[in-house]
């Protein structure tokens, strides 16, 4: 390790933040192409893959699903860290019920309107995991009381505050859920498969 | 536009990528007014792809560290082509009030930082891809555009043309232009160049080209040819310049997919 003799802290070290964030006040932007707008009244939301019931609701009929209101803590693999952000969304656990997930299925896999998709395993969706208790992941669609901007991925992104951001995908379209894992978009370009902020799971060797 | 040329899968540099390295400066200059080119030695550096990034990490004498990104600025050849050998070349803005980009700016040559990678495989360009490239930048997102411009020229290797390439760039004062020299040298070795400035603030009034935020009537005249040709097209800059251009893009016809975007933050 390097010592930068002269480095001087401008931050305070916080232990909200895991290792190589710093705190950021703003909400920066970060997604691989331009912003999709997608208009309410062609919006869909399809739960499909290794369930009993595929499911696919309009705007209006997702909006009517029982929602949640969480402040949490968000991790962007670029570094900044944004403190107890306020959302609106659908428990993942919910809507794994309303489906009837098989207990086959291993892993979601969330695809965006933009062709974007990202893995995450089931155990990290379902209410109650290890040490866990209520909700670990949402689809939200209000942030701070109001309905989620098309450059946050609104109007639905999912929201997996544990794991690095780039996990919660914007511009919701699809759920998939499969049996054995299917690395997206940037899993497959040099990113990290699970992504835990707190281990600094930012690359593929990390 | 597929991606499936530019997976991680066939990136050699990957597994060197997650190892902290020491980089040793070899050469400190300003690039423009407001940013600093800095280049690097890195012993084991594996090289890397144009628009690629490295993380940097700062530790203070009572173990307190910063991390931030920097894109590379230099064409994975340059190492050792001219002058002291160097493996990586970043330009850093200064933002005064900033926590890591000013203790950049006073390195001196043989200080010695801690970084790794190169990371990121998607906002990544090749020569191999057939397609004419379009760049467009919003102040110091020109460096890892220039990345890719600097494996461009190589690869004319003397020819005076070969591939269509536009590089816009919005600044907002001439002074903050990045690789001035470089940039006109490159514009009068490559006819199918065109690089593209406007100025935002305080135009010189001899000023001959664009002086205006980027808009839809600039992007048609300069861009509007190649919307049959699937160009490849690199943004970057600062989250809102960034957001404007590629919906401008959009806007204009070009397929999302051949869009790639870098933000930097601000
Ligand atoms: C993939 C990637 C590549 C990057 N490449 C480069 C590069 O090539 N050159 C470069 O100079 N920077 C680059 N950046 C930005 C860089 O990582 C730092 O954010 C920047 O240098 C500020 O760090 P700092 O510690 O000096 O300021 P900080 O102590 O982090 O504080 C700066 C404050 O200003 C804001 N801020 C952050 N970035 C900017 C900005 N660009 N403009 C205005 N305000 C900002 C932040 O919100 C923050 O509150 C890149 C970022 C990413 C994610």
């Amino acid at each position: 390790m390097i010592i930068n003799e002269g480095f001087k802290p401008k931050r305070k070290a916080n232990e909200k933040l895991p290792p190589g964030q710093y705190e950021e006040t703003g909400f920066p932007v970060l997604s691989l192409g331009p912003t999709p707008k997608i208009d309410l009244g062609e919006w869909r939301l399809v739960v499909d893959g290794l369930v009993e019931k595929e499911l696919s609701w309009d705007w209006k009929e997702f909006a009517a699903l029982p929602a949640e209101d969480v402040t949490k803590d968000i991790h962007c693999v670029t570094k900044w860290s944004k403190f107890d952000t306020k959302w609106r969304g659908v428990p993942l656990d919910h809507i794994m019920d309303l489906a009837g997930v098989s207990p086959e299925a291993t892993h979601l896999i969330a695809h965006s309107y933009d062709g974007y998709s990202t893995n995450i395993p089931i155990e990290d969706i379902r209410a109650g995991g290890p040490g866990k208790a209520g909700s670990q992941a949402w689809v939200a669609y209000l942030y701070d009381g109001k309905p989620l901007e098309a450059e946050h991925g609104g109007p639905a992104r999912l929201l997996v505050p544990h794991l690095y951001f780039w996990k919660s995908a914007k511009w919701l379209k699809r759920l998939e859920f499969v049996k054995g894992d299917k690395p997206g978009f940037w899993e497959t370009r040099g990113y990290h498969n699970y992504g835990d902020p707190w281990k600094e799971q930012r690359y593929t060797n990390d | 536009m597929s991606d499936t040329h530019i997976g991680s899968r066939n990136n050699p540099a990957k597994s060197e990528g997650a190892k902290w390295k020491e980089a040793r400066v070899v050469s400190i200059g300003k690039a423009a007014s407001n940013v600093m080119g800095i280049r690097f030695a890195v012993p084991g550096w594996p090289g890397h792809k144009a628009g690629q990034h490295v993380d940097v990490r700062l530790t203070a004498p009572g173990g307190y560290m910063a991390e931030r990104s920097y894109s590379i600025a230099n064409a994975p050849r340059d190492a050792g082509a001219s002058g002291e050998p160097y493996d990586v070349e970043l330009g850093v803005e200064l933002l005064e009030d900033g926590e890591v980009s000013p203790y950049l700016w006073q390195l001196k040559p043989g200080d010695a930082i801690e970084l790794r990678g190169p990371i990121g495989g998607h906002f990544i360009w090749d020569t191999a891809m057939p397609d004419p490239l379009v760049l467009v930048a919003g102040g110091a997102g020109m460096v890892p555009l220039m990345s890719m411009l600097r494996i461009h020229m190589d690869s004319l290797n003397g020819r005076e043309a070969g591939r269509e390439a536009v590089f816009i760039i919005s600044l907002r004062t001439i002074d903050r232009l990045l690789y001035a020299d470089e940039l006109a040298d490159m514009q009068k070795k490559d006819k199918d160049l065109k690089i593209v400035i406007t100025l935002t603030e305080n135009a010189p009034a001899d000023w001959a080209g664009y002086s205006k935020r980027i808009d839809a009537e600039m992007f048609e005249k300069e861009l509007g040819r190649l919307k049959g040709s699937m160009p490849d097209i690199y943004v970057c800059g600062p989250t809102k310049f960034v957001e404007a251009a590629a919906g401008l893009l959009v806007a204009l016809g070009f397929n999302t997919h051949s869009i790639r975007t870098e933000r930097f933050g601000g």
